[in-house]
């Protein structure tokens, strides 16, 4: 392997890009956003089947109560993120672009459910068994809060016949603009550590590594200093580059192996867990607190205030926006996550969900895309891609709709980081119609 | 003449006419017996290899035609019935008529009526956008208005319409042939049965929605008012979904339902207003006269009445 692995800082060696990373709003602090008026909270915000609904319309509800229940294995609960009365339940359209069924709670108040501690305290003593740890995380519905939104103790089950040796933290947020990940790993860094510890008792390791780009150094020396007498977890200053928050990039960077195509990183030994789902682990285990809200970044270069606000899930991204100084006149386009693999919305009242990291607004003269040329075969999409696939091939398999070579071609690899597209000269969309393939060669294999 | 060129000139002929020989010899030894007919079958198909029969092309469907001998699966629609029978004839089977088709447009949300509520800039192309969100009107249903349906036609039979931004279908050039019809991702084109005399009647819409948020995303959305599904008096017409969808095998094309839609969304091809008219009329009268025995009869049961 190259020499570079061998330098510190450490960084993934198959593709990857640099966009400029525009974190302004790194230094704001969290701040809970106050009570909205009325949520929406979908009952389809994690990877799997949708939660059963175990509200109707007119229930009273209060804080962290469950309003909808896993529905099988891979799927999560959904608790109620405010008190109030249970309104309309029908589908609405949500930060996906698609309509999903949803459950409004019209706000009356702020009653939590009494399990839940709600102070500031610090609580180091694990106290559970690792059984006793994944079903609370599973009650709790902690999902990923990186963006994918798979159900958490799915993951800490590890399968019969294989075996984990360590337990990365993903605390890289590779995605320009967003800080939530930052601002929490600042401001909840003790929290965090003992949520590494539960995740490392419920899986039996006794290695983990907190990975961090060095652009966030307040973050890497504030664990530095914490870590400093123990000596099962550590920190990994990471080279700054994009998209070293994928875990397959994360576990390249830091213990330089592989996972296999098609394979989970559960194959390589490892298992990586986001800091938002740590410090949510943290919260559910020792504070008996379910996932009801989460950090995230409103922000943009036009923005009167960016900033990172503590929000319940379900309250409609235009409170966000109000709250961060309202909607900038140069705006073009509003998105879900980060600029390179968020969503532009189509509706301002889309509710937050367990996965949403950020918000951004961006300017009107940023937001469309430039005019297609023919592809030049230049090959950057092909050095950029961090899966070593070949996009601008994918492109034209998926344009003609031949499934079966784009799966022999590993098109179900892909990512969908958008570094092809990124890169491409021509500016031809490489990653839509991708995704377009990834669909298709889904319903080819099942077929 | 130069012996170079008497040589020359002899040796070519002996070339040629020893390959000759040799060329007769393989072409008997290695013949490919082809039934005769798949040759003639072939011959009488209209040869666009469009696969609309659902074979890969023309000679694709003689093969196998003459190969499985039944006309009941196999049908070329570009060619219709007349080709199907000299089909028939050339195989000396009985010829199986079908009712032909031609495809519909299931959307009448045109800019006027169903308005954009953001704009997509993505890649051009119906699926990409249909598989990344539901599209820049409030209606989830619609036509997305790339136009991808008008790129596969092989008939020149469709065009997008700059107006209304819906695609619009030639009735004397579509064949029916279903590649429209399998690239919309919004399964807006249908193939409908062309009907009597070209005239048949549908709803122009697939919206699911409760008739308060189709109006709101469209005009003129169908609502799931039922007032076509009363008028019906053949039960053609059965409610879904919100949505009113008529069945075109039990429809007598008798018109009636046509003017019971408020936001006009009941379409027909190929008939006169007139007779649309006079449908109205018949259906309005046997209305008054239906109430005006039930008035009847309620007077004769309750005879205290005043």
């Amino acid at each position: 392997m190259s020499i570079q692995q061998h330098l510190n800082p450490k960084t993934f060696s198959i593709g990857g890009v640099h966009p400029e990373d525009h974190k302004i709003s790194a230094h704001a602090a969290i701040a809970v956003l106050p009570l909205s008026k009325m949520v929406t909270i979908p009952i389809a915000q994690h990877l799997g089947a949708p939660a059963r609904i175990v509200v109707q319309r007119g229930d009273s509800v209060c804080v962290g109560q469950i309003i909808a229940t896993h529905d099988g294995f891979v799927s999560s609960n959904i608790h109620s993120s405010v008190s109030g009365k249970v309104g309309i339940i029908e589908p609405v359209m949500d930060s996906s672009g698609f309509k999903h069924t949803a459950i409004s709670i019209r706000v009356k108040g702020d009653d939590w459910d009494a399990a839940i501690d709600r102070s500031d305290t610090l609580v180091e003593e694990i106290k559970l068994t690792p059984t006793e740890i994944v079903g609370r995380i599973l009650d709790a519905g902690v999902v990923g809060m990186g963006g994918a939104a798979f159900p958490s103790h799915v993951k800490l089950t590890v399968p019969e016949g294989k075996h984990v040796n360590h337990l990365l933290i993903n605390g890289v947020e590779c995605e320009p603009y967003l800080t939530a990940d930052h601002r929490l790993m600042v401001e909840k860094s003790k929290e965090i550590l003992v949520g590494i510890r539960i995740l490392m008792k419920a899986l039996g390791v006794g290695k983990a590594i907190i990975g961090i780009e060095e652009n966030k150094q307040d973050a890497i020396s504030q664990f530095d200093a914490l870590l400093q007498h123990e000596a099962n977890i550590t920190v990994e200053a990471l080279e700054v580059q994009y998209p070293q928050g994928g875990e397959k990039q994360l576990i390249q960077a830091l213990l330089h192996r592989e996972v296999p195509a098609g394979g989970l990183p559960i194959d390589v030994g490892v298992i990586v867990h986001n800091v938002g789902t740590t410090y949510a682990v943290y919260e559910a285990v020792q504070k008996h607190k379910p996932l009801i809200e989460r950090v995230i970044t409103v922000t943009g270069d036009s923005v009167k205030l960016p900033s990172n606000f503590l929000v319940r899930i379900g309250t409609p991204v235009i409170d966000l926006l109000l709250a961060a100084g309202g909607v900038p006149e140069d705006t073009g386009k509003i998105v879900s996550g980060g600029p390179m693999m968020g969503k532009a919305i189509a509706d301002l009242d889309v509710p937050i969900a367990k996965g949403t990291s950020g918000i951004l607004m961006i300017r009107k003269s940023e937001s469309m895309r430039a005019e297609v040329y023919n592809c030049v075969h230049c090959g950057k999409c092909i050095e950029a891609c961090p899966m070593g696939l070949e996009p601008y091939r994918l492109l034209l398999l998926a344009k003609k709709g031949n499934s079966e070579k784009a799966l022999e071609e590993h098109v179900l690899d892909c990512i969908e980081c958008g570094s092809c597209s990124f890169v491409c000269p021509s500016n031809r969309p490489i990653l839509d119609y991708i995704r377009l393939g990834k669909t298709e060669a889904r319903s080819k294999k099942k077929s | 003449m130069s012996p170079t060129i008497i040589y020359t000139i002899i040796s070519l002929t002996g070339i040629g006419i020893i390959s000759g020989v040799v060329i007769y010899f393989v072409s008997k030894k290695f013949a490919v017996v082809e039934d005769v007919r798949v040759s003639a079958v072939e011959q009488v198909l209209p040869s666009t290899n469009c696969g609309g029969c659902g074979q890969p092309g023309c000679h694709a469907f003689a093969l196998e035609v003459v190969k499985t001998g039944d006309l009941n699966h196999l049908h070329c629609p570009v060619g219709g019935n007349a080709v199907m029978k000299q089909v028939a004839a050339i195989l000396g089977i009985a010829a199986v008529e079908k009712d032909p088709y031609i495809a519909v447009v299931r959307c009448a949300g045109s800019f006027e009526h169903r308005k954009k509520t953001n704009i997509y800039d993505g890649a051009v192309s119906c699926k990409v956008a249909a598989t990344l969100y539901s599209g820049d009107t409030g209606c989830a249903y619609g036509c997305l208005g790339m136009g991808e349906c008008v790129d596969v036609c092989d008939f020149d039979a469709m065009y997008m319409d700059e107006k209304t931004g819906l695609p619009v279908i030639i009735e004397d050039k579509c064949t029916a042939c279903n590649a429209c019809v399998k690239e919309c991702p919004k399964d807006i084109l249908e193939l409908w049965p062309k009907g009597k005399k070209n005239q048949r009647v549908y709803v122009a819409c697939l919206n699911e929605e409760k008739g308060g948020t189709a109006r709101r995303e469209c005009a003129v959305s169908c609502s799931g008012c039922s007032k076509c599904f009363e008028a019906c008096r053949y039960d053609a017409i059965t409610m879904d979904n919100n949505l009113a969808i008529i069945d075109p095998e039990k429809c007598k094309l008798c018109m009636e339902c046509v003017d019971t839609c408020d936001v006009h969304n009941i379409i027909t091809a190929n008939v006169t207003p007139e007779k649309i008219q006079l449908a109205n009329e018949q259906r309005l009268k046997r209305k008054a006269r239906k109430e005006a025995e039930k008035k009847a009869a309620d007077t004769n049961v309750n005879p205290t009445a005043p």
